[in-house]
Protein backbone atom coordinates (compact mmCIF):
# COMPACT_ATOMS: atom_id res chain seq x y z
CA UNK A 1 0.00 0.00 0.00
CA UNK A 2 1.47 3.07 -1.18
CA UNK A 3 2.03 5.64 1.40
CA UNK A 4 -0.55 8.61 1.34
CA UNK A 5 1.05 11.77 0.26
CA UNK A 6 1.32 15.15 2.65
CA UNK A 7 -1.76 16.91 2.22
CA UNK A 8 -0.95 20.73 1.61
CA UNK A 9 -1.66 23.44 4.20
CA UNK A 10 -4.55 24.71 2.39
CA UNK A 11 -6.34 21.53 2.65
CA UNK A 12 -5.76 20.81 6.46
CA UNK A 13 -6.57 24.58 6.95
CA UNK A 14 -10.11 23.79 5.38
CA UNK A 15 -10.60 20.91 7.27
CA UNK A 16 -9.64 21.63 10.96
CA UNK A 17 -11.89 23.44 13.63
CA UNK A 18 -11.27 26.87 13.37
CA UNK A 19 -11.50 29.58 15.46
CA UNK A 20 -13.07 33.44 14.86
CA UNK A 21 -9.78 35.34 14.21
CA UNK A 22 -10.61 38.14 16.00
CA UNK A 23 -11.00 36.25 19.36
CA UNK A 24 -7.67 34.74 18.93
CA UNK A 25 -6.03 37.67 18.70
CA UNK A 26 -7.73 39.74 21.34
CA UNK A 27 -6.93 36.44 23.82
CA UNK A 28 -3.52 36.89 22.74
CA UNK A 29 -3.60 40.32 23.17
CA UNK A 30 -5.12 40.42 26.77
CA UNK A 31 -2.92 37.62 27.60
CA UNK A 32 0.25 39.81 26.99
CA UNK A 33 -1.57 42.48 29.24
CA UNK A 34 -1.51 40.58 31.57
CA UNK A 35 1.94 39.47 31.56
CA UNK A 36 3.17 42.83 31.64
CA UNK A 37 1.11 44.18 34.36
CA UNK A 38 2.14 40.94 36.18
CA UNK A 39 5.67 40.69 35.50
CA UNK A 40 6.53 44.40 34.77
CA UNK A 41 10.22 43.78 33.41
CA UNK A 42 9.94 43.72 29.24
CA UNK A 43 12.85 41.03 28.99
CA UNK A 44 11.19 38.74 31.70
CA UNK A 45 7.86 38.97 29.59
CA UNK A 46 9.68 38.05 26.87
CA UNK A 47 11.42 35.26 28.09
CA UNK A 48 7.87 33.80 29.27
CA UNK A 49 6.26 34.11 25.87
CA UNK A 50 9.20 32.13 24.66
CA UNK A 51 8.55 29.37 27.33
CA UNK A 52 4.88 29.39 26.89
CA UNK A 53 5.43 28.70 22.94
CA UNK A 54 8.13 26.13 23.81
CA UNK A 55 5.59 24.27 26.04
CA UNK A 56 3.15 25.10 22.93
CA UNK A 57 5.60 23.57 20.46
CA UNK A 58 6.04 20.31 22.38
CA UNK A 59 2.44 19.29 22.20
CA UNK A 60 1.63 21.14 19.01
CA UNK A 61 4.11 19.15 16.40
CA UNK A 62 2.30 15.59 16.92
CA UNK A 63 -0.98 17.04 15.76
CA UNK A 64 0.86 18.89 13.10
CA UNK A 65 2.27 15.20 12.53
CA UNK A 66 -0.68 13.69 12.42
CA UNK A 67 -2.84 15.97 10.29
CA UNK A 68 -0.49 16.69 7.43
CA UNK A 69 1.47 13.20 6.83
CA UNK A 70 4.72 14.99 6.13
CA UNK A 71 7.55 11.67 6.18
CA UNK A 72 10.59 13.09 8.03
CA UNK A 73 12.41 15.40 6.11
CA UNK A 74 15.48 14.40 4.89
CA UNK A 75 17.44 17.81 5.91
CA UNK A 76 16.72 21.01 7.35
CA UNK A 77 15.71 23.15 4.16
CA UNK A 78 13.11 20.84 3.91
CA UNK A 79 12.26 21.34 7.52
CA UNK A 80 12.05 25.24 6.77
CA UNK A 81 9.80 25.13 4.06
CA UNK A 82 6.98 22.26 5.67
CA UNK A 83 7.05 24.94 8.70
CA UNK A 84 6.25 28.08 6.54
CA UNK A 85 4.13 26.59 3.70
CA UNK A 86 2.35 23.69 6.12
CA UNK A 87 2.67 24.47 9.46
CA UNK A 88 1.79 28.18 9.41
CA UNK A 89 -0.82 28.03 7.29
CA UNK A 90 -2.57 24.96 9.37
CA UNK A 91 -2.21 27.01 12.25
CA UNK A 92 -2.57 30.91 11.41
CA UNK A 93 -3.93 30.57 8.44
CA UNK A 94 -1.61 32.49 6.53
CA UNK A 95 1.54 31.36 4.61
CA UNK A 96 5.09 32.44 5.33
CA UNK A 97 8.27 32.47 2.56
CA UNK A 98 11.55 31.20 3.34
CA UNK A 99 14.74 33.35 2.36
CA UNK A 100 18.18 34.06 3.06
CA UNK A 101 19.68 30.62 3.17
CA UNK A 102 22.81 30.82 4.36
CA UNK A 103 26.50 29.16 2.49
CA UNK A 104 25.93 25.70 4.97
CA UNK A 105 22.33 25.11 4.81
CA UNK A 106 21.39 25.71 8.53
CA UNK A 107 20.02 29.46 8.95
CA UNK A 108 17.06 30.38 7.61
CA UNK A 109 14.70 33.78 7.32
CA UNK A 110 11.39 32.83 8.01
CA UNK A 111 9.08 35.74 6.52
CA UNK A 112 5.35 36.70 7.41
CA UNK A 113 3.64 39.50 5.34
CA UNK A 114 1.01 39.06 7.61
CA UNK A 115 -0.01 38.01 10.98
CA UNK A 116 -3.11 37.49 12.77
CA UNK A 117 -1.87 37.85 16.36
CA UNK A 118 -0.78 41.28 15.76
CA UNK A 119 -4.35 42.74 14.23
CA UNK A 120 -5.28 45.87 16.49
CA UNK A 121 -1.99 46.11 18.24
CA UNK A 122 0.30 49.39 18.61
CA UNK A 123 3.22 49.30 21.30
CA UNK A 124 3.48 52.00 23.29
CA UNK A 125 6.91 54.32 24.48
CA UNK A 126 6.68 51.71 27.38
CA UNK A 127 7.17 48.81 26.05
CA UNK A 128 9.28 49.32 23.16
CA UNK A 129 12.03 45.92 23.42
CA UNK A 130 9.08 43.54 23.87
CA UNK A 131 8.93 41.30 21.08
CA UNK A 132 5.02 40.48 21.30
CA UNK A 133 5.43 37.61 18.46
CA UNK A 134 7.55 36.21 20.95
CA UNK A 135 5.55 32.89 21.46
CA UNK A 136 6.03 31.79 17.47
CA UNK A 137 9.54 31.79 18.27
CA UNK A 138 8.79 29.64 21.26
CA UNK A 139 6.51 27.35 18.89
CA UNK A 140 9.38 27.04 16.78
CA UNK A 141 12.13 26.40 18.85
CA UNK A 142 9.78 23.61 21.02
CA UNK A 143 8.62 21.60 18.04
CA UNK A 144 11.85 21.47 15.94
CA UNK A 145 12.91 20.26 19.66
CA UNK A 146 10.75 17.10 19.22
CA UNK A 147 12.19 16.02 16.05
CA UNK A 148 15.81 16.15 17.45
CA UNK A 149 16.73 19.32 15.81
CA UNK A 150 18.46 22.14 18.53
CA UNK A 151 17.53 25.64 17.21
CA UNK A 152 17.59 29.31 17.82
CA UNK A 153 15.04 31.23 17.05
CA UNK A 154 15.33 35.02 16.92
CA UNK A 155 13.21 38.34 15.48
CA UNK A 156 15.16 40.03 12.88
CA UNK A 157 12.79 42.27 11.63
CA UNK A 158 9.10 43.33 13.69
CA UNK A 159 6.25 45.39 12.12
CA UNK A 160 5.01 47.12 15.46
CA UNK A 161 8.62 48.46 15.73
CA UNK A 162 8.05 49.88 12.02
CA UNK A 163 9.75 46.84 9.38
CA UNK A 164 7.77 46.29 6.85
CA UNK A 165 7.51 42.66 7.51
CA UNK A 166 7.95 40.12 10.41
CA UNK A 167 11.17 38.13 9.52
CA UNK A 168 12.27 34.90 11.87
CA UNK A 169 15.44 33.78 11.94
CA UNK A 170 15.77 30.17 12.82
CA UNK A 171 19.54 28.32 13.16
CA UNK A 172 20.19 25.20 13.41
CA UNK A 173 22.52 24.40 16.37
CA UNK A 174 22.94 20.79 15.97
CA UNK A 175 20.62 17.41 15.26
CA UNK A 176 20.30 15.44 18.18
CA UNK A 177 20.09 11.42 16.88
CA UNK A 178 17.40 9.22 18.63
CA UNK A 179 20.06 7.61 21.84
CA UNK A 180 18.82 4.00 23.70
CA UNK A 181 17.35 5.46 27.16
CA UNK A 182 18.30 2.06 28.50
CA UNK A 183 22.00 1.47 30.08
CA UNK A 184 22.95 -2.33 29.30
CA UNK A 185 23.49 -3.54 32.49
CA UNK A 186 19.55 -3.24 33.83
CA UNK B 1 4.06 -12.99 1.45
CA UNK B 2 1.35 -10.51 3.16
CA UNK B 3 -1.99 -12.22 3.70
CA UNK B 4 -4.66 -10.02 2.86
CA UNK B 5 -7.60 -12.57 4.64
CA UNK B 6 -8.32 -10.14 7.59
CA UNK B 7 -10.78 -7.54 7.52
CA UNK B 8 -10.33 -4.27 4.90
CA UNK B 9 -9.35 -1.16 6.46
CA UNK B 10 -11.06 1.78 5.50
CA UNK B 11 -9.24 4.92 6.87
CA UNK B 12 -12.33 4.95 9.70
CA UNK B 13 -11.93 2.67 12.71
CA UNK B 14 -11.18 -0.92 11.81
CA UNK B 15 -14.53 -3.08 12.00
CA UNK B 16 -14.12 -5.92 14.15
CA UNK B 17 -14.14 -8.88 12.32
CA UNK B 18 -16.82 -11.70 13.23
CA UNK B 19 -14.67 -13.65 15.42
CA UNK B 20 -14.54 -9.87 17.87
CA UNK B 21 -11.53 -7.64 18.74
CA UNK B 22 -8.77 -8.79 16.37
CA UNK B 23 -5.71 -7.38 18.51
CA UNK B 24 -4.04 -8.56 21.23
CA UNK B 25 -2.01 -5.98 22.58
CA UNK B 26 -1.35 -2.32 22.31
CA UNK B 27 1.84 -0.17 22.94
CA UNK B 28 2.41 3.20 22.87
CA UNK B 29 5.92 4.73 23.66
CA UNK B 30 7.79 7.61 23.33
CA UNK B 31 10.79 8.96 22.27
CA UNK B 32 12.91 8.33 25.70
CA UNK B 33 11.25 4.90 26.04
CA UNK B 34 9.12 5.24 28.86
CA UNK B 35 6.00 3.06 27.69
CA UNK B 36 2.58 6.13 28.22
CA UNK B 37 0.09 3.09 27.19
CA UNK B 38 -0.10 -0.87 27.38
CA UNK B 39 -3.61 -3.01 27.17
CA UNK B 40 -3.95 -6.26 26.37
CA UNK B 41 -7.05 -7.93 25.07
CA UNK B 42 -5.46 -11.41 24.52
CA UNK B 43 -2.42 -12.85 26.46
CA UNK B 44 -2.73 -16.02 27.12
CA UNK B 45 1.14 -16.83 28.03
CA UNK B 46 2.55 -14.26 30.10
CA UNK B 47 6.19 -14.37 30.66
CA UNK B 48 8.25 -10.82 32.39
CA UNK B 49 6.69 -8.87 34.68
CA UNK B 50 5.36 -5.39 33.08
CA UNK B 51 8.39 -3.09 33.37
CA UNK B 52 11.07 -6.11 31.68
CA UNK B 53 8.35 -6.38 28.67
CA UNK B 54 8.14 -2.85 28.03
CA UNK B 55 11.99 -2.61 28.47
CA UNK B 56 12.00 -5.83 25.94
CA UNK B 57 9.81 -4.16 23.58
CA UNK B 58 11.36 -0.71 23.31
CA UNK B 59 14.73 -2.90 22.71
CA UNK B 60 13.50 -4.85 20.36
CA UNK B 61 12.04 -1.91 17.92
CA UNK B 62 15.02 0.49 18.23
CA UNK B 63 17.26 -2.12 16.86
CA UNK B 64 15.19 -3.72 14.51
CA UNK B 65 14.77 0.13 12.72
CA UNK B 66 18.91 0.56 13.22
CA UNK B 67 19.08 -2.60 11.73
CA UNK B 68 16.62 -2.18 8.93
CA UNK B 69 17.68 1.19 8.06
CA UNK B 70 21.60 0.56 7.76
CA UNK B 71 20.66 -2.91 5.72
CA UNK B 72 18.66 -0.71 3.32
CA UNK B 73 20.12 -1.40 0.19
CA UNK B 74 18.40 1.31 -1.66
CA UNK B 75 20.65 3.55 0.85
CA UNK B 76 23.60 5.84 -0.42
CA UNK B 77 24.89 6.34 2.84
CA UNK B 78 26.10 3.53 5.69
CA UNK B 79 27.28 3.84 8.52
CA UNK B 80 28.26 1.04 11.15
CA UNK B 81 25.89 -0.60 13.25
CA UNK B 82 25.28 1.53 16.45
CA UNK B 83 25.67 4.84 15.13
CA UNK B 84 22.81 6.46 16.09
CA UNK B 85 20.65 7.37 13.14
CA UNK B 86 20.09 11.39 12.44
CA UNK B 87 16.29 12.23 11.88
CA UNK B 88 15.67 11.81 7.74
CA UNK B 89 17.85 9.29 7.31
CA UNK B 90 17.03 5.14 6.37
CA UNK B 91 13.78 3.44 5.86
CA UNK B 92 11.45 2.38 8.50
CA UNK B 93 9.87 -1.11 9.20
CA UNK B 94 6.41 -1.48 9.16
CA UNK B 95 5.26 -5.04 10.41
CA UNK B 96 6.62 -8.19 10.88
CA UNK B 97 4.91 -11.53 11.50
CA UNK B 98 5.57 -15.03 13.07
CA UNK B 99 3.31 -18.08 13.21
CA UNK B 100 1.45 -16.90 16.36
CA UNK B 101 1.44 -13.30 15.59
CA UNK B 102 1.74 -10.38 13.77
CA UNK B 103 3.27 -6.97 15.18
CA UNK B 104 2.82 -3.84 13.28
CA UNK B 105 4.90 -0.35 14.02
CA UNK B 106 4.64 3.26 13.29
CA UNK B 107 7.02 5.23 14.28
CA UNK B 108 5.93 9.86 13.89
CA UNK B 109 8.80 11.61 13.13
CA UNK B 110 8.27 13.25 17.15
CA UNK B 111 9.41 9.84 18.30
CA UNK B 112 5.66 8.24 19.26
CA UNK B 113 6.08 4.68 18.49
CA UNK B 114 2.88 2.72 18.20
CA UNK B 115 2.92 -1.02 18.48
CA UNK B 116 -0.34 -3.02 17.41
CA UNK B 117 -0.14 -7.31 18.10
CA UNK B 118 -2.88 -8.45 16.39
CA UNK B 119 -3.72 -11.97 14.59
CA UNK B 120 -1.22 -13.40 11.81
CA UNK B 121 -3.49 -13.20 9.30
CA UNK B 122 -4.57 -9.42 9.79
CA UNK B 123 -3.97 -7.02 6.54
CA UNK B 124 -1.58 -4.01 6.26
CA UNK B 125 -2.34 -1.67 8.97
CA UNK B 126 -0.92 0.90 8.90
CA UNK B 127 -4.09 2.80 8.46
CA UNK B 128 -5.21 2.06 11.31
CA UNK B 129 -1.96 3.11 13.49
CA UNK B 130 -2.48 6.48 11.60
CA UNK B 131 -6.17 6.54 13.06
CA UNK B 132 -4.53 5.59 16.41
CA UNK B 133 -2.38 8.46 15.95
CA UNK B 134 -4.56 10.50 15.45
CA UNK B 135 -7.03 9.59 18.13
CA UNK B 136 -3.86 10.31 20.76
CA UNK B 137 -3.20 13.80 19.49
CA UNK B 138 -6.98 14.41 19.55
CA UNK B 139 -7.07 12.92 23.12
CA UNK B 140 -3.75 12.62 24.90
CA UNK B 141 -1.99 15.90 23.30
CA UNK B 142 -4.74 18.50 23.65
CA UNK B 143 -5.76 17.52 27.25
CA UNK B 144 -4.37 20.01 29.27
CA UNK B 145 -3.85 18.17 32.48
CA UNK B 146 -1.90 15.37 30.65
CA UNK B 147 2.31 16.48 30.98
CA UNK B 148 4.00 14.96 27.89
CA UNK B 149 6.54 11.70 28.84
CA UNK B 150 3.88 10.30 31.69
CA UNK B 151 1.83 7.51 30.98
CA UNK B 152 -1.76 7.74 30.17
CA UNK B 153 -4.44 7.41 32.57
Amino acid sequence: MAPVAPRSGDAIFASVERVNAELFTLTYGAMVRQLLTDLEEVEEVNNQLDQMGYNIGVRLVDEFLAKSNVSRCVDFKETAEVIAKVGFKMFLGVTASVSNWDAEGTTCSIILEDNPLVDFVELPDTCQGLYYCNILSGVIRGALEMVSMKTEVTWLRDMLRGDDAFELQVKLLKQVPEEYPYKDDE
Amino acid sequence: MQFFGGSEISPSPPVPTASGNNAYMLYIFNRNGVCLLYREWNRPLKTLNSHQDHKLMFGLLFSLKSLTAKMDPTCVDKGNLGVPQLPGQGCSFHSFRTNTYKLSFMESPSGIKIILVTHPRTGDLRESLKYIYNLYVEYVVKNPLYSPGTPIR
